[in-house]
């Protein structure tokens, strides 16, 4: 049993609460600070999910992934900043205010698990934990410069992460390195009897550098096409290169579903928001709702209050989506289309190791330029929804700058095949640091 | 086309609170966001959601849980052990 001090300076505002004086315990990770997103429960420790509705809130117990972090010896030094409930591609739907890049601090890091990324980006902490529903580690990864990977869904419990979207969202580390989100992710992924999706595919695994020769790399024409930044496309072009030089074979593909899928993404994601969100009453949580009121006026002032408003917005979508008339029209139509990309993603990993392509089609925002029109921000999740719909793991790992601002390379792979977009990640990113 | 009325049907729906000021804004937004949706329209509906998914059930055992101290330590306000809660009538 240790303990340390964790007094950080804080300039981009990852941190919504730091743990002053974490204790931890022996194990492979006796001592190392690990921040976690501010949407997994974390025992004493408030646990806000960015929302004014939950200020206050300490959960009573663990998450499932902090229980095994805390056992495996880790220090838990701090929750992160997010997008309110993990609804943003910023990190500016806050109730607690902006993180900013720490690449360049007029800019965004990306959403949700901006504060996570911002942590790990400026050295305050060497790991962290994050959540992706529809990219929301991949994102801001990809934003300032570090490694995130989105697991298959089942891999890593969800028990105590508070829900947004069940069928989308996954827990995942993220780190300087494919090294570091390795690590962690051996002690986080298993089975838990407490997440009925839960799957029995334990992690095991070293990085192989050793795995660009001869391996097959999809690239789907959709994720260079319109909408993606020509600087972006160049860059994850030259990344695809470097691929191609240490043996790999590049064979193009077409995925398309994606024609599809961030509607589907986003009638789903909403719809289930709405249902997960409803909790939020003030009764058994948050600050105390006015009992003295009539229930329904009672909520919605309550509600009104408490919530921002691009929650707000997704629970009324997702309630539209989900009311009498509309069901067929865009619930079941939005199950339709996952399934084709399900599809899209068999298909195509019967005849590739992996795919891949850029993380985001630009690089990091300017704080401010995406707020105003809620659409905009949406399109920007266009590449990295398709992993979510099909549940298939995802990992993105920095490969290039453009105006001195990090581009991230995606990398895709089968169900349950974390090791072969691990290695193929590592194997760029040792050639990208000692190869050249 | 999404309509201030709509937006008020689904604000209070959902128990969000919408104020007159934010009708305008939001039936803009939401009648963007759903024409971009329509490109939905010419899929079929699908009727099963499960895909290649099966239910993993377990056994209905009782294990410890979480005692009623801890699960009501969070609440606004509580009474004798129960939460209490705004009047429905």
């Amino acid at each position: 049993m240790g303990s340390m001090t964790f007094h950080p300076e804080d300039p981009y505002h990852a941190f919504i609460t730091t743990v002053r004086d974490p204790e931890y315990t022996e194990g492979p990770l006796s001592g190392v600070p690990v921040a976690i997103k501010d949407n997994i429960s974390t025992s004493g420790i408030e646990t806000t999910c960015g929302s004014a509705i939950l200020r206050g809130y300490i959960p009573p117990y663990d998450a499932h992934v902090i229980t095994l972090l805390r056992r495996a010896g880790a220090a838990i030094v701090g929750k992160t900043n997010m997008d309110e409930f993990g609804m943003g591609t910023t990190t500016e739907s806050s109730a607690f205010g902006p993180t900013t890049n720490p690449n360049d601090s007029s800019r965004v890091p990306g959403g949700s698990s901006g504060g996570s990324a911002a942590a790990v980006a400026a050295g305050m902490v060497p790991y962290a934990l994050g959540s992706d529903t529809g990219g929301s580690i991949r994102c801001p990864a990809s934003f300032c410069g570090i490694v995130g990977l989105k697991p298959s869904y089942g891999r890593v419990s969800r028990f105590g992460l508070i829900a947004y979207a069940n069928s989308l969202e996954q827990i995942g580390p993220m780190a300087r390195d494919v090294s570091g989100v390795s690590r962690i992710f051996s002690v986080i992924a298993g089975h838990d009897p407490r997440d009925a999706t839960s799957a029995d595919r334990p992690y095991n695994h070293e990085p192989d550098s050793d795995v660009m020769d001869g391996l097959k790399i999809g690239i789907p024409d959709e994720y260079f096409g319109e909408g993606v930044d020509p600087a972006v496309r160049e860059t994850v072009t030259g990344a695809l290169d470097i691929c191609s030089s240490m043996g790999a074979e590049l064979i193009p593909c077409r995925m398309p579903s994606m024609q599809y899928s961030l509607a589907a993404y986003y009638v789903i994601c909403t719809s289930e928001a709405s249902s997960n969100l409803a909790r939020f009453d003030g009764i058994r949580y948050g600050p105390a709702v006015n009992t003295k009121k009539r229930w329904h006026d009672a909520f919605s002032d309550y509600r009104h209050d408490h919530f921002g408003k691009e929650v707000r917005r997704r629970i009324m979508l997702g309630t539209f989506a989900l009311s009498e008339g509309y069901y067929g029209r865009y619930y079941q139509k939005a199950q339709a289309a996952r399934r084709m990309v399900r599809e899209d993603f068999r298909r195509i990993l019967t005849q590739v190791d992996i795919i891949a392509g850029p993380t985001m089609p630009t690089i990091a925002y300017r704080l401010g330029e995406k707020t105003k029109d809620p659409l905009q921000m949406y399109l920007a999740d266009i590449l990295t929804v398709p992993a979510n719909l099909a549940g298939v793991p995802a990992i993105s790992v920095p490969c290039g700058m453009i105006e001195k601002m990090p581009v991230g390379f995606q990398i895709m792979g089968s169900n349950f095949h974390e090791e072969a977009i691990i290695d193929a990640a590592y194997a760029f990113e040792q050639e990208m640091k000692h190869g050249r | 086309m999404v309509t201030e009325k709509d937006v008020m049907h689904v604000g209070k729906l959902a128990d969000v609170g919408i104020d007159e000021s934010e009708l305008k804004e939001f039936s803009d937004q939401f009648t963007r966001i759903l024409d971009y949706f329509a490109v939905l329209e010419e899929l079929p509906e699908e009727r099963t959601h499960a895909g290649d998914l099966h239910t993993i059930l377990r056994e209905d055992s009782i294990t410890p849980s979480l005692p009623s101290e801890d699960a009501l330590r969070n609440a606004g306000e509580t009474e004798e052990g129960y939460i209490k809660a705004p009047r429905v009538m």
